[in-house]
């Protein structure tokens, strides 16, 4: 039996001038999806709570003085927003150029495509421009760090935390420019509290942190998306009855994900699940 | 939680320094010694995070830096997962996680300082010591701008030590590395013989007009009774006349807005939390001023501590709050020596604690010593931090009045704003909106720098004329770091005047730029501020500071334009790209605000063309 949820208000909100209806309760960005709107968001994650720590989702809400991230920021009855105006585009702009000349965003989805969309050119800040360049921290078999490619969204550092595994392995150390994701005093992985459930591999929107097969894979050059199919089957290691998404290229399995729809584990899994796949 | 320990073990210094603060554990469950009984027996851990700043500050401050074993052993205490420890200990410029030696000497490289010389401090200490990193550091503002150029050594030990070397000439700095031979008294001990008196820091001092400074540096602000003499706790004696209800009206009628910077009303704000059906409620005081150019909060804490702790008592009363945070800078050890005394004996003579002279209210403030971090005076931070968790900013909305410390509804004043109230409820709105008094902290090229009070419409020449100024003044930077340069003295020092002149009152900064001020080492410093103190949060902030300061150095080098693959209009460009969208998309103030000092400097001070 599925309970009945309380009712909920629909509102009013303009988007773009065009009128749209949600439910109360929802973001500015679940507005602009219902608007039919492709907003571009990085550290938004569709089972984390919004840490709109990236800005690249800013839309100008009439009346406010700043900029509103639309991923947390909650619609308001008669609000008015533009997501295309010209000082919302030219921040995303500049928040891309920002990121692209401060990390390796090569493995960003849809990266490339919101740098030409939005005009972003990261080389402009020169070649000394300073960036989070450092070595890639592999240190055990199942995934690695590549912190090169850390945009500090945070999402890992929730996942692991009390969001979702309450391992609380890894957390944002450091401030400003220096702030990295790190265990506690550096130490490796396998020092730490890290019980390899691979959550934060999941949510990671970079690839900074990636399977340890498809890095190596990626390092020789064999990495190929579109050789890869898709199977969706159940965990059999367990009764609980987790959904496995199989990564497979030329008939081997490259890596497993968990669909973020599955209302039992939103995207979740288990060490066993995620990395105990060499039986098959 | 699933908190596993690494196994380092804290050297017997650094366990006696926690359980100083926290008792000895009871259990092998909390970081006891393992018993038999513990070992039938499971206890559920409480987590008690809020703790975590304090026990680090116990650490550092007996043994001078935090080992992973002390580490260990503070999350054992609080359960705390290490590796949140070790974000937060990280993110505190006054924490170090690596030896260092006992005393170290930080040396103030800021704006009010690097104007009076800073540069040739930091060159002998330079000699003397070795390169900055860990004997001694640069410091951002040090609030001792009245006596610049500064310095402060913080010695560890028991109990630890600070001391002050203001103005600091390259001489004084030569012997203050040396370890005093340890005391073995209890509470942190500052060197105030060293001090100069607080009066020294109020030119208008005695002077009868006076309101907010009316008692600082002429009672002893260690006496609660030279306090009540000259008219203490007459402001609560009439808060209780006129109810909560009739304080919050009084103080929506005065107009009083918040002095931190952003103006808000004050009324406004005690009201809406005091509606708040959702409790406890919390007051917190922000004495995190660390604004480069501020020390008006210093001076009033420093020169009158009871007139905050009335202050808060009547903000409790009229919010509903039994309990406040008064939470202050780490920098400032005279200020938060004065301040505990005060709390210590309000509470001893009643006048904090349950049933506050009698009449049943129930408060009591909680002193919370920050760690270096500008971000954590950021009205959602300083929750964060008094939290135990990094000092950086929450998004709003929820505003505080709605979910603030703790997630409950918290009103959060600035130190001025607070001790507004008392003038307030003594004399009446009307009588104190007709002659409403704002603080300046007055410093650079002038003959007498220090705190001022003057009537809100007084104009920046009427204050110049009063502190005098030296050589040829080129411009003034109003309202800090954070605020922006401006030339024209007729403008009126009001909120709006100031924001007419596209400028901001902000927290009462007037540094006074004469010709001899190298206006790009300045612009530089500003940047480098900035890019220090950035929590690291936003995309904007994080990286867009350094992209400024990169900027910056590179028109303030470049020697023969035709040289450079770039001119200097790529980089104007490039640093009012990156400056607009600091402030359009940043999270909180300090990214939104990062550029407007340098923007002013370029658009009307001409400095890089």
């Amino acid at each position: 039996m599925i309970p009945l949820q309380p009712p909920r208000r629909l509102i009013d909100v303009e988007i773009d001038g065009e009128d749209v209806r949600v439910p109360e309760g929802s973001t500015i960005l679940d507005a602009c999806h219902a608007a039919g709107k492709d907003v571009p968001t990085l550290c938004y994650g569709d089972t984390l709570t919004p840490k709109n720590a990236c800005r690249v989702c800013v839309v100008e809400v009439e009346g406010a003085r700043t900029l509103a991230p639309s991923c947390s920021r909650k619609a308001e009855q008669g609000m008015k927003v533009g997501t295309d105006t010209e000082r919302a585009r030219q921040s995303r702009k500049v928040v891309l150029e920002l990121l692209g000349s401060s990390v390796d965003l090569s493995t960003t989805p849809r990266a490339a495509e919101w740098a030409e969309e939005y005009g972003a050119d990261p080389a402009r800040f020169g070649d000394d421009a300073a960036t989070v360049e450092q070595p890639a921290k592999v240190d055990n078999d199942l995934y690695v760090r590549d912190y090169n490619k850390c945009i500090l969204c945070y999402k890992c550092v929730d996942a692991c935390g009390d969001q979702w595994q309450n391992s609380f392995a890894i957390a944002v150390a450091g401030r400003g420019f220096d702030a990295t994701i790190s265990t506690e005093f550096d130490a490796p992985l396998t020092d730490s509290a890290c019980v390899y459930c691979g959550n934060c591999v999941e949510v990671c929107p970079t690839g900074a942190l990636s399977f340890k097969s498809e890095f190596d894979m990626r390092a020789e050059g064999t990495w190929d998306e579109s050789r890869q199919t898709e199977t969706t089957t159940i965990c059999s290691y367990c009764g609980v009855g987790c959904n496995l998404t199989l990564h497979v290229q030329d008939n081997k399995i490259v890596k497993v994900t968990s669909p973020h729809d599955n209302p039992v584990t939103k995207g979740n899994l288990c060490v066993k699940g995620r990395f105990g796949y060499g039986y098959v | 939680m699933d908190i596993r320990f690494r196994g380092a073990e804290p050297s017997e210094e650094e366990r006696a320094a926690v359980d100083a603060l926290l008792g000895p554990p009871a259990t092998a469950w909390d970081g006891g010694s393992r018993s038999e009984a513990d070992l039938r027996a499971a206890a559920r851990a409480e987590s008690q995070r809020d703790l975590l700043l304090p026990a680090l500050h116990a650490v550092n401050d007996r043994v001078g830096w935090i080992s992973e074993g002390a580490l260990d052993y503070i999350c054992r205490r609080l359960t705390v997962p290490p590796a949140e420890a070790y974000g937060v200990a990280t993110f505190y410029s006054l924490f170090s996680m690596k030896p260092r030696p006992k005393r170290v000497l930080h040396v103030c490289t800021d704006l009010a300082c690097q104007a009076k010389g800073a540069q040739d401090v930091r060159r002998r200490v330079e000699e003397r010591f070795g390169p900055a990193g860990t004997d001694w550091h640069e410091s951002p503002c040090l609030g001792l701008c009245e006596r610049a150029p500064a310095a402060l050594a913080l010695e560890a030990g028991q109990p630890h030590r600070a001391e002050v070397y203001a103005p600091a000439t390259p001489d004084t700095i030569t012997t203050v590395t040396e370890v005093a031979p340890s005391s073995n008294g209890h509470a942190p001990s500052v060197n105030v013989a060293g001090e100069t008196p607080v009066k020294d820091a109020v030119p208008q001092a005695g002077n009868p007009d006076l309101v907010l400074l009316r008692r600082a540096g002429v009672v002893d602000p260690a006496s609660l009774d030279d306090y009540r003499a000259s008219g203490g706790y007459t402001a609560l004696r009439r808060a209780f006349e006129l109810g909560p209800a009739g304080v919050i009206r009084e103080v929506l009628e005065s107009g009083l807005v918040g002095r931190g910077g952003a103006a808000f009303p004050t009324g406004r704000k005690w009201d809406a939390t005091a509606r708040q059906p959702d409790h406890p409620h919390y007051l917190v005081c922000n004495a995190d001023e660390s604004e480069p150019g501020t020390f008006k909060d210093r001076v009033v804490m420093e020169g009158d501590p009871y007139a905050l702790v009335e202050a808060m008592t009547i903000a409790a009363y009229a919010t509903g709050c039994a309990k406040g945070y008064l939470y202050i800078r780490g920098e400032y050890p005279r200020a938060t020596a004065r301040l505990q005394h005060a709390i210590a004996t309000a509470r001893a003579r009643g006048l904090l604690g349950d049933d506050i002279l009698g009449k049943g209210l129930s408060f009591d403030i909680e002193l919370r010593r920050g760690a270096g971090a500008y971000i954590c005076g950021e009205e959602t931070a300083i929750f964060n931090s008094i939290e135990g968790q990094r000092g950086e900013p929450r998004s709003k909305p929820p505003f505080p009045v709605e979910k603030g410390l703790f997630g409950k509804p918290t009103v959060v004043n600035n130190v001025e704003t607070l001790v507004n109230v008392l003038p307030i409820l003594e004399r009446g709105a009307q009588a104190y909106a007709a002659a409403e008094p704002k603080l300046f902290c007055v410093s650079g090229a002038v003959e007498r720098p220090g705190v001022y009070e003057l009537p809100f419409g007084a104009t920046l020449r009427e204050l110049l004329e009063l502190s005098g100024t030296t050589g040829t003044t080129r411009a003034v930077l109003l309202g800090g770091a954070a605020g922006a340069f401006v030339t024209d003295l007729d403008i009126p020092l009001t909120f709006e005047g100031t924001r007419n002149a596209g400028a901001t009152l902000g927290s009462g900064v007037v540094l006074v730029i004469d010709d001899t001020v190298d206006m790009k080492r300045l612009l530089l410093r500003i940047a480098e501020f900035f890019r220090d103190e950035s929590c690291g949060q936003c995309v904007p902030c994080r990286v867009g500071t350094v992209r400024q300061e990169e900027a910056l150095h590179r028109l303030s080098r470049r020697v023969d334009p035709a040289n450079s693959r770039r001119s200097d209009d790529d980089d104007l460009v490039l640093l009012r790209e990156v400056g607009q969208t600091m402030r359009d998309a940043s999270i909180c103030g300090l990214g939104q605000t990062a550029w407007n000092a340098v923007e002013s400097a370029i658009d009307r001070l001409g400095v890089f063309r």
